[in-house]
């Protein structure tokens, strides 16, 4: 899991200076490809051009913001959100952490969506045919805001595991979407958590286009038993981390003038 | 020894199924009471209203009808609704976030965003930067969030000027970037194919 080191902002910024300057460059050796062909989809889907490298603007360093009135009461809790006549069915967990930069920061404020599949594998979409049936009492999507600390938390089920056509017999390991957005555009990122000791997660084509191990490893909830609420629901903890910022004093500046 | 940070979560694809979490109509339901939608703007925000339209291919040159596409500008002014814009010309628009959120038709293939025109902004060094739109691209198949821009064709000078654009050396990439208007209906439309792989591949960026 993660090791949460803390930075300080450098000593030399100065009071004034632009609270969010231009962000650490990507490192792409713990990134999947873009062309991974035993992620079949990834083939066509894949440009052949290299990336064009661009420096930071204030067009990459500032992102959308969202506030706590935008969002319903229940949009943090699975269980409740689309629940008709009755609770969703599934082993009831809470999943929580920080979102923090690459600096060690926790990022307040910052939206955080998620969705998965129900307690059997069957996602609410019109396009899933797996013959697990729907829910009636779970939708699969949630959001959340992280507090002043970079801290989140939901509730929902366990999700459960699903065939997909890549290989014939290729199941994706239980899992849940998550989308983030940080404080700026070029952070903005989608990613997967799944369930620590799941047997999937070592032959899934999907999680193998990663090319790092400990990269695949932070992507893997532990159990949380300390956060668990006893005889009601179980707890697992994910972190995740965007990129971080520099600190520009000394360099062509980010914007004009 | 070098200094220690923490290292960028992975990517990983936003599936088939993106819209249950970022557009559940899209899926097929209604489960939240406000909906992050293509809609960027309201009958107050300033500027001149347009529509960007535009599908999206593949390397076989079919039409991806899965992709969520999110949109992130500057306001008529030129001016991004964050306090890490410090330009010191125009003003932020209360009426305009500058975000919005769209996803290719299952049947069609197009997407469409309701915004206004953005202003020129502030590049490095003292340069300008054209007006301009980012866009994010995720779909099935995509393992990292794909980015790039939409400039505007009517926008030549600017452009001609632009510093990302004129990094780009071959004319045919450059004007992949590029968004042409037409007008129907009294409105504005431009047009922004994206193309994922092949001879007419749109630029990516690195950012």
């Amino acid at each position: 899991m993660n090791d949460l080191v803390s930075h300080a902002p450098p000593a030399f910024v100065k009071e004034g200076g632009n609270p969010y300057p231009e962000l650490f460059r990507r490192d792409y050796a713990s990134q999947s490809p873009a062309y991974a062909p035993i992620y079949k989809t990834s083939v066509l889907r894949s440009p052949r051009n290299a990336l064009l490298s661009i420096d930071h603007s204030v067009s990459e360093t500032t992102g959308p913001m969202f506030g706590q009135n935008e969002l319903g009461m229940l949009d943090n809790d699975l269980i409740l959100n689309y629940a008709k006549d009755g609770e969703a069915i599934g082993p009831r967990i809470i999943v929580h952490g920080y979102i923090l930069d690459e600096n060690g920061r926790g990022l307040p404020n910052t939206l955080v969506e998620f969705w998965q599949a129900n307690a059997g594998g069957r996602y609410r979409h019109k396009n899933d045919t797996y013959l697990a049936p729907i829910d009636p009492n779970f939708g699969g999507c949630g959001r959340t805001l992280t507090d002043e600390n970079g801290y989140y938390y939901f509730r929902t089920i366990r999700p459960g595991a699903y065939p997909w056509r890549n290989y014939v017999n290729s199941w994706r390991p239980a899992h849940i979407h998550f989308s983030l957005f940080g404080n700026a555009f070029a952070q903005r990122l989608i990613t997967q958590m799944y369930f620590e000791g799941d047997p999937l997660i070592k032959v899934c084509p999907i999680i193998k286009t990663i090319p790092d191990e400990e990269a695949i490893q932070r992507l893997i909830a532990p159990l949380d038993l300390n956060a668990s609420v006893p005889d009601d629901t179980m707890a697992y903890r994910f972190d995740m981390v965007l990129r971080g910022r520099r600190s520009t004093l000394f360099e062509n500046r980010l914007e004009g003038n | 020894m070098s200094v220690k940070y923490l290292k960028e979560t992975a990517s990983q694809t936003a599936g088939p199924y993106v819209h249950i979490g970022l557009a559940p109509h899209q899926a097929g339901f209604d489960i939240f009471q406000n909906n992050f939608d293509n809609n960027m703007v309201s009958a107050t925000t300033r500027g001149a209203q347009i529509i960007i339209e535009g599908r999206v291919f593949d390397g076989s040159g079919s039409l991806v009808r899965d992709a969520l596409i999110e949109a992130w500008q500057a306001n008529a002014d030129g001016r991004y609704n964050h306090p890490g814009d410090r330009q010191e010309t125009g003003s932020v628009d209360p009426n305009f976030r500058g975000w919005g959120r769209a996803c290719t038709d299952f049947e069609t293939g197009l997407y469409r965003f309701y915004t206004v025109k953005p202003g020129p902004v502030a590049g490095r060094a003292g340069k300008v930067q054209a007006p301009h739109i980012s866009l994010w691209i995720v779909a099935r198949g995509i393992n990292m969030g794909l980015n790039t821009r939409i400039y505007f064709a009517d926008e030549e000078k600017a452009n001609e000027a632009d510093p990302i654009l004129r990094g780009i050396e071959l004319k045919k990439r450059r004007d992949t970037l590029i968004a042409k208007p037409s007008h129907k209906d009294g409105k504005t439309i431009y047009t922004f194919d994206i193309v994922l792989q092949g001879d007419n591949e749109t630029v990516f960026f690195d950012v």
